[in-house]
């Protein structure tokens, strides 16, 4: 199914779970951002259409009563689950950056993506969206409102990505080598604490490389294979063991060591093993050299 | 009124009393239109319990559960017209008719299931040929227009209609070819219940339903399609019953009954074998391998074990235990209760892989959610219940459907009366089955 593409720029994040106080300002910068309807209770992971979540771990199976929210947004994922099994080629993580797309006019809401995603990071429309007058005036240019009935998510603020480009090809720089803040998403730029770093995971020169390679750096579910982009400090063991699921007497942060990792069966297994990425290590493919950019650039489709 | 439509040497109750019983079945109908009224253009999805979480619910299970029943058609079809297994052509009509049910329902169902039904077509246009739900898509919609091909010359046999010459002979014809139309549904069949279990084996984020590190990832694919082939021919003769107790009437001989028993039977003992090391290799390896255990798998009852070990040994060695033994399996009580017990234990099946399977928590730091369908799911699905109930009785009471009536029923026109219990045939042939 799914395999990786080496991209050369993957757009990552990393947040600081032991900095995020939970406010939820990056959840309403979101919110306006992308033009998600208001009047959703943003509690209700249910039908909410927030396309971030915020987790409070210290009411969770195995949490202590410590402050720790994670605040969850499309982890981006490498091999991502939800690319392959969209039957219409409307989600797809082809473009340079590594940004997981979601085209709304070609879904048609069968919601298997969303069945696929262990993160719940995808939304679906259950209503019509409803603007009051006042709401219509905040509507921005910059994410097309959606119809119901289509599976949304988040996009790493996608069109910030365009627009740094088009700046950086008006200002004569290279669009494919943008600088540390040229693109930030809507809710790192928002958050108050400074938790959430945003860059490019492939680029020793962005923070977000130096600290996936932080020694409390974990990503969520990561023997399930699907190499997410974002990434969650902690310095609270406790904390990191919430990112994955452990067995009995197994050790943080060696999930992989004793069975391998998931997905990869049959005749997959080479293709698996290229994937079993530590918990905080490198990307499978390895650190690309980081020059030239070709707009649209692509190793390869992101299925086999 | 209208005895001249009847088929040929029958008996049935009057239009009265038929039109009273097309107007009870018109209340599942109504229910079911309301619901589909209320999705489709005044409340959207979110009038039905469906959520985030519980993307796939009812609609699905329902689907996924009636295509399984209805593979019954497609297998049928393949032992008569392919493996030439003459008996089955006295059931074959029937499971037909009712592969078409279950398929056209299925479609039906599918279009109040997605956000934007008026896009479905993009799934044939711009179709991601690695998603198994593409498969199904194709397969399906083939596999549907193969159905009608197969139902039409049971239509253009009606008494009236095959009266002209060019009816006549076009259905005649369209005989000759079924063998074919036969194979093709039995290779698109195939590949749709298969594609339908791969699409839960490839979910490789839901450790509930991944099947992978066997022969071939997704095994669900092989999982499915012999479920679906052990309940199939069950349901057949599940709803010849029901037809029998409702009209009075026999319909089927013994003896295909037995057979289509002993075929799924047979299907059954290698699907409940298969579904055994499935379920040992899924506890003792995939799970560990994302970290998780057997137990946590499961949650209080709604969720609980007791699902899965009735759907492998009441629904799963029960039935084959009755179904293989030729002393149970001709003891029609036991019979039936093994071909129930049958279709009950695939739609379990469907549904714990459909709703059990997304309600899993896989973060572990979520939590299990529980998900009941409400009035505007089951609605559309009584409703497609009732269509199937319309079409079996606009089936049987015009359409020549089952060849073996007339003759089954003559010794009701005289005394004495037909036995109590179902005659007993002997065994088939052994190259029968």
């Amino acid at each position: 199914m799914a395999t990786a593409v080496d991209f050369r720029i993957r757009w990552g994040m990393v947040i600081d779970i032991d900095k995020c106080t939970g406010c939820g300002v990056c959840l309403s910068a979101c919110q306006k951002e992308n033009n998600i309807p208001p009047g959703q209770d943003p509690a209700d992971r249910m039908r909410s259409l927030n396309w971030l979540f915020i987790y409070d771990l210290s009411k969770a199976p195995g949490g202590q009563p410590e402050a720790a929210f994670l605040p969850r947004p499309c982890m981006q994922c490498g091999k991502p689950s939800c690319v392959s099994v969209c039957p219409v080629i409307a989600t797809d993580k082809n473009e340079e950056g590594g940004i997981v797309s979601q085209i709304y006019p070609r879904c048609f809401g069968c919601r298997y993506c969303m069945a696929s995603c262990p993160y719940h990071a995808r939304v679906f429309g259950w209503y019509d969206p409803k603007w009051t007058p006042e709401a219509k005036e905040l509507i921005t240019p910059h994410t097309s409102c959606r119809p119901r009935g289509v599976v949304e998510k988040c996009s790493f603020c996608h069109h910030r990505f365009m627009y740094a480009k088009d700046k950086a090809r008006v200002a004569g720089e290279d669009p494919g080598h943008l600088a540390e803040d040229a693109y930030i998403p809507a809710c790192v730029e928002a958050c108050p604490t400074g938790a959430m770093h945003f860059g490019d995971l492939n680029n020793p020169e962005h923070a977000v490389y130096k600290l996936k390679h932080d020694p409390n750096a974990f990503r969520l579910l990561e023997r399930l294979g699907t190499d997410p982009q974002v990434y969650y400090i902690s310095t609270r063991e406790w904390v990191r063991r919430l990112g994955d699921n452990y067995l009995d007497g197994e050790a943080l942060n060696a999930p992989t060591h004793r069975y391998g990792v998931i997905g990869h069966g049959g005749g997959h297994a080479a293709a698996g093993a290229a994937h079993a990425a530590p918990a905080h290590g490198e990307p499978a493919h390895g650190e690309p050299a980081h020059g030239e950019a070709s707009e649209g650039g692509q190793s390869g489709h992101g299925k086999e | 009124m209208d005895t001249a439509l009847f088929p040929e040497g029958t008996e049935r109750c009057s239009l009265g009393k038929f039109l009273a019983w097309l107007g009870f079945i018109s209340l599942g109908l109504a229910f079911g239109l309301y619901a589909g009224f209320r999705v489709l253009i005044t409340d959207a999805l979110g009038v039905t319990a469906l959520n985030n979480y519980f993307g796939f619910g009812l609609w699905i299970t329902f689907d996924l559960a009636v295509i399984a029943l209805g593979a019954g058609a497609f297998f049928t079809g393949l032992l008569k017209y392919i493996l030439d297994i003459k008996e089955l052509e006295k059931i074959v009509n029937l499971t037909v008719i009712v592969g078409f049910i279950c398929y056209s329902g299925a479609m039906l169902i599918l279009a109040l299931d997605v956000g934007q039904p008026l896009r479905s077509w993009f799934g044939f246009w711009h179709s991601n040929v690695h998603s198994m739900l593409t498969e199904v898509m194709w397969c399906i919609t083939c596999y549907l227009i193969v159905l009608c091909i197969e139902f039409l010359p049971i239509i253009l046999e009606q008494k009236q209609l095959n009266k002209i010459p060019f009816i006549h002979y076009f259905a005649h014809n369209l005989h000759v070819v079924m063998p074919l139309i036969a194979g093709l549904g039995a290779f698109l069949s195939t590949f749709h219940q298969g594609s339908l279990g791969g699409m839960y084996g490839v979910l490789f984020g839901r450790p509930y339903v991944l099947r992978d590190g066997f022969f071939i990832w997704p095994w669900t694919f092989f999982l499915f399609v012999l479920s679906a082939v052990a309940s199939g021919p069950a349901f057949s003769v599940v709803v010849v019953k029901l037809m029998e107790i409702l009209t009075g009437k026999k319909l089927v001989d013994w003896s295909v009954k037995s057979l289509m028993g002993k075929i799924a039977g047979t299907m059954l003992t290698v699907y409940t074998f298969f579904k055994i090391v499935d379920t040992y290799a899924w506890a003792m390896d995939i799970l560990p391998r994302t970290g998780l255990t057997f137990d946590e798998l499961f949650y209080q009852t709604i969720y609980g074990k007791w699902l899965l070990w009735t759907e492998i040994g009441v629904c799963g060695v029960i039935p084959v235990i009755l179904f293989m033994t030729p002393r149970f399996r001709n003891t029609p009580f036991l019979f039936y209760t093994a071909a129930l017990l049958d279709c009950t234990g695939i739609v379990i099946n469907r549904y714990v892989q459909t709703v059990q399977g997304l309600a899993a928590p896989v973060l572990p730091f979520d939590s299990w959610f529980t998900y009941a369908p409400n009035w505007a799911e089951w609605g559309p699905s009584i409703g497609v219940i009732a269509y199937g109930f319309l079409i079996l009785s606009l089936a049987y009471r015009y359409l020549p459907v089952f060849p073996q009536e007339k003759a089954l029923n003559v010794s009701q026109a005289a005394p004495p009366a037909a036995p109590l219990a179902e005659p007993v045939a002997p065994e088939p042939a052994p190259d029968a089955a």
